[in-house]
């Protein structure tokens, strides 16, 4: 009979040989697992260990020149979802909107992130959460599984539209920029999109730094294993005045317009402002739509800075630098007297004075003072364009200024040459017309400022807004280090005579811009560059009359000037786009802003105007030698009017 | 079959004699007769078990190590109090403990709780119960009943052999239709051992096994798409690194970063750090590896495969057919569950529920294996019970 008990024994036996062999192949593998492949799974291990973060680095803020902060960090709150912390995300978002109202677009953009990342990546749920906003949230936080507030960094313009254009704005990085630099890709990270915050992206972005955090399977940070600091933004300290700027924009009102306050003594620019203006902190988290699109589309150009980007005809503020050019080359004099009936005629086409009934025989200084039209057309062809190009860019006109600002323009001084290059031909009234600033001459506000800053001071200066890095000065801090102009003192002279004669002279264009502060007086120029030609029947009507046009025909008013007249310190050009008349409409504005820049400054000794008005007095002399001018009053302390000498530079 | 015992009245004959062959079968001699090793044995691997657990829960006996210790309380209880049964009622309760854990079966198929896309859990007076591993019980008892009854010498006759094929199919498909393709395989693979190990002839075997191949493709083709997932993650589980292949990519990483000594008890990185899935449960030797090295997991392994051997051992000492098949039975569940959980955090074989017994954090796993301790300590000591008609066996 058959053993049933030897059987089972036999294939027992065989079937524990089986269970033996299978839990050795598994000791096997076990050794082949922790002790062969120990090292190369141990590196894993590590890497699935640690993780390696950037860090943002604080951007460096901009002041103005007496510390005030243009342009700031603030912490900022945003709110983060951990999809795996939460099982409902729908109710959990919608309770969240009840909180922080979120809109179609922000849903649409949670909603495909939530679809994009792993469950262990946050989501953001909305940036730039306010205190209160932050507050709520984290009181509701019981009923917001997964929701969880992060700290991160706003960029702050306190004077907003004062400055918008100077010191620009910063927007998050878009994929080209990204492409160029991986570390923008870093939550928080912006990139500067206009005025110095562009220019000076290097200096202000700094290098970021990095963590070691160790994390568990979620990437919930359990500790930190190394730090390396990155390097902050450089701090940037700038020419600019923020008193003066607001004081500027305040004389400025709701005026399209320019203007440009500058130490004619170094190029530093004082104040800038372009009228009008817009929020660049809009421009952090996003500007919509809507809002760009008016911007964009207003004809008043609120994006743009006029400043450096407006190209305006100088007109008559031209004619400085036209005289100049002439007694340069040395085809007129001083002296030399020409004739202005009220129009002058070349090669079959009558040119107009703008004083129909002429200015009669008028030597330069009374060329300049009257702003005949006639005198600087008959200037200008004897001079013909060449020598005008020349002493035109040496002044800082149509040519590229090397200021701190992207989109800076160089304008235009016409040439024959420069015509052609375009295909035109060149005919002898176009020279008349460069001759009183019309035609092809093209320059900005800034171009302007430096333009009469050279004249004032004789040097060539170079405008700038940047006065310090990190509390580096930068160098051409003094007036003795600015090379002077290639043109003989007396030339210059001769025009800054002229400009005074326009402001202080009797008979003088721009009466309206004489300084009311005692022993001070200022020097300028109107000009007014119309933007469309004035047919011949309507000025010959007699009718004619700028102010009935509609506002986009109205000529542009323009002035430039500079102060104290005996010892210049203060540049000021205006533009007022469509301002019809620079004698009206700019040289008004120039006085006060030239008042309020002379009160500013720390080293004079101005006091405000008297309330009433003294009536204007006649200068006490021809002032054809300017140097004999009343001699500085003795210093005076004075409590009104003085910034906080504290913050003197 | 119960006509089948009815008919051979020489059976409980037999038993009547034996027991009074057998004089000291009084409840307290019996308990001498349990096997005190085998016992500390299995009370030293629910040690590692809770040792292990303590670590899972973060150094601390909550959640996980504590509530363990209760139900394996519990569960040495219940081993000891089965030791004791006489196998002739264990050989009467068979069959309504077998028709217990198919009903159990088909219910959890109806109203059973969703686990990972599986319906496996059942609730029983506010107990969450795991049917399939109670079945396994039910078909080593009832088989090992049916083997027994046949005697040797019937196996040779196929007929014989059709109901308890029918039984152990019975189990398999409802299970396989819960569906837990691991447990199922189990089921199968331990009523095929039981099949070969009561003597069924070779060409019996041969005849059976050769359409396998073909059997298999027929399986693959009805498995459901995360079963087949499964599979391919395992082929290629860095194909989807942090999805389903995570976890057998990590589990290789914990494994490896233990090395040869281990990165120290309370100090696994990944298993603290969480990057250990299920680190409580079917991953726990991951954990033990990570902490205690190789050396540890080497220990594990030897612990383990004592107790299996020792099981195997009881099953051969046997004289009756019955304590046989059921000490094998169990033997190779407990060997079964081992081997593919092992395989299965070493990445050996596909991903499947399957826990590493008294080790693994679970209740209905560690009482139904300590149940099955029990049946196998009964085996142990009624071994000297006799078959029928085989006095004359060759024995020690």
């Amino acid at each position: 009979m058959r053993s049933g008990r030897g059987v089972f024994t036999r294939r027992a036996l065989l079937v524990m040989a089986v269970q033996a062999g299978v839990l050795g192949a598994l000791g096997r593998r076990l050794y082949t697992l922790q002790v062969v492949d120990g090292g190369h799974l141990r590196q894993l291990a590590e890497r699935n260990r640690t993780s390696k973060r950037l860090l943002a680095p604080a951007r460096g803020t901009i002041h103005d020149r007496f510390g005030v902060a243009l342009a700031d960090n603030k912490v900022s709150w945003r709110a983060l979802l951990m999809p795996e912390e939460t099982t409902d995300i729908p109710a959990v978002i919608e309770r969240f909107s009840q909180i922080v109202p979120l809109d179609e677009h922000d849903r649409a953009r949670i909603e495909r992130d939530l679809r994009h990342v792993h469950k262990y990546v946050p989501v953001t749920l909305h940036e730039f959460l306010s205190w209160d906003d932050m507050a709520r949230i984290e009181l509701n936080a019981p009923s917001l599984p997964g929701v969880l507030v992060d700290v991160g960094s706003t960029r702050l313009y306190p004077f907003k539209d004062l400055t918008a254009h100077i010191v620009g704005y910063v927007a998050p990085p878009n994929e080209e920029d990204v492409a160029k630099d991986t570390t923008l890709s870093l939550p928080g990270m912006r990139v500067g999109r206009a005025g110095i915050e562009q220019t000076q992206e290097a200096v202000l972005r700094g290098e970021p730094g990095s963590v070691e955090m160790e994390v568990n399977a979620v990437g919930r940070v359990i500790g930190e294993i190394d730090r390396v600091e990155g390097q902050q933004g450089e701090d940037v300290r700038l020419t600019l005045d923020s008193v003066l700027q607001q004081q500027v924009l305040n004389r400025l009102e709701d005026r399209v317009a320019s203007a440009v306050v500058m130490d004619c003594r170094n190029g530093e620019v004082m104040a800038m402002v372009s009228t009008p203006s817009f929020d660049p902190s809009l421009f952090d988290s996003g500007v919509s739509h809507a809002q760009w699109n008016e911007w964009a589309n207003d004809p008043r150009t609120p994006l743009v800075d006029k400043a450096v980007s407006g190209l305006y005809p100088p007109g008559s503020t031209f004619k400085p630098a036209v005289a100049l050019a002439a007694l340069k080359s040395g085809s007129v004099t001083a002296q030399d007297r020409f004739n202005c009936p009220g129009y002058y005629d070349l090669g079959g086409v009558r040119f107009h004075c703008w004083n129909r009934w002429g200015h009669g025989l008028i030597n330069m200084r009374e060329g300049l003072k009257y702003s005949c039209d006639v005198y600087f057309y008959e200037v200008a062809r004897r001079c013909g364009m060449d020598p005008i190009q020349a002493v035109g860019n040496a002044m800082g006109l149509g040519v590229k200024l090397d200021i701190e600002l992207p989109h800076v323009r160089s304008g235009v001084i016409p040439t024959p040459e420069w015509r052609q290059k375009h295909g035109f031909h060149w005919n002898g009234g176009d020279t008349v017309n460069a001759g009183i600033g019309q035609g092809f001459v093209q320059v900005t506000p800034l171009a302007l400022a430096t333009y009469v800053s050279r004249i004032a001071s004789g040097r060539d200066v170079q405008p700038h807004l940047l006065r310090a890095t990190n509390d580096q000065m930068s160098a051409m801090a003094s007036v003795d280090d600015v090379a002077k102009v290639d043109l003989p003192p007396e030339y210059l002279d001769v025009v800054r005579g002229g400009m005074f004669a326009v402001v202080n002279d009797p008979h003088g264009t721009a009466p309206k811009a004489r300084l009311d502060l005692p022993g001070i007086q200022m020097a300028g120029k109107t000009g007014s560059a119309q933007v469309r030609r004035v047919s011949r029947a309507l000025r010959e009507s007699g009718h004619f009359n700028s102010m009935n046009l509609p506002w986009e025909y109205r000529p542009h008013a323009l002035f430039i000037c500079f102060a104290p007249y005996d010892n210049p310190k203060y540049a000021v050009s205006i533009v007022v786009e469509h301002g019809n008349a620079g004698a009206d409409e700019a040289a008004p504005l120039a006085k006060l802003i030239m008042t309020d820049t002379l009160l500013r400054d720390p080293a004079s000794d101005v006091r405000p105007p008297a309330p009433v008005v003294a009536p204007a007095t006649e200068p006490a002399a021809d002032r054809a030698q300017p140097a004999d001018t009343a001699p500085t009053p003795a210093p005076q302390p004075t409590g009104q009017g003085q910034p906080d000498p504290g913050a003197a530079q | 079959m119960r006509r089948n015992g009815m008919n051979t009245f020489g059976f409980l004959k037999s038993d009547r004699r034996l027991l009074r062959a057998e004089p000291d079968f009084r409840p307290m001699a019996r308990l001498l007769q349990v096997n005190w090793l085998y016992v500390l044995l299995v009370c030293v691997l629910a040690g590692v078990g809770y040792i292990a657990l303590y670590s899972a829960g973060g150094g601390s006996a909550k959640p996980f190590a504590g509530p363990q210790m209760v139900r394996f309380g519990f569960g040495l209880v219940m081993m000891i109090a089965v030791s004791l049964v006489s196998p002739r009622i264990l050989r009467m309760a068979s069959l309504p403990i077998y028709l217990l854990s198919v009903t159990l079966l088909a219910l959890v198929l109806r109203m059973g709780h969703v686990g990972k896309g599986a319906e496996r859990w059942i609730n029983l007076a506010g107990m969450q119960f795991q049917p399939s591993e109670f079945a396994k019980i039910g078909l080593v008892l009832m088989l090992a009943t049916w083997f027994h009854r046949i005697g040797n010498e019937r196996m040779g006759n196929p007929l014989r052999l059709i109901p308890p094929a029918l039984l152990t199919l019975l189990p398999v498909l409802l299970v396989l239709k819960e569906p837990n393709l691991g447990t199922a395989t189990i089921i199968g693979v331990i009523g095929a051992t039981m099949f070969f190990a009561a003597g069924m002839r070779l060409w019996q075997i041969l005849l059976l096994v050769a359409p396998l191949p073909f059997m298999g493709k027929l399986i693959y083709s009805h498995l459901h798409d995360y079963q087949k997932a499964r599979i391919d993650t395992f082929l290629h589980p860095e194909h989807d690194p942090l999805g389903a292949g995570y976890n057998i990519i990590q589990s290789k990483i914990a494994l490896g970063s233990g090395g040869m000594w281990g990165e120290g008890y309370l100090h696994g990185s990944q298993g603290q750090l969480n990057f250990l899935p299920e680190k409580q449960t079917d991953f726990i030797f991951t954990m033990i590896g990570e902490e205690w090295g190789f050396v540890g997991g080497i220990a594990v392994i030897t612990l383990l495969g004592t107790l299996v051997m020792g099981g195997m051992l009881i099953a051969i000492r046997s004289r009756n057919q019955f304590g046989r098949l059921l000490g094998l039975g169990i033997a190779m569940d407990f060997f079964l569950y081992c081997a593919v959980n092992l395989s299965m955090v070493m990445g050996a074989i596909p991903v499947g529920g399957v826990p590493l017994p008294l080790i693994s954090y679970g209740g209905s796993a560690m009482l139904t294996m300590m149940f099955g301790f029990g049946l196998l300590m009964s085996a142990w000591v009624h071994r000297n019970e006799r078959d029928p008609g085989t006095e004359d066996d060759d024995d020690d």
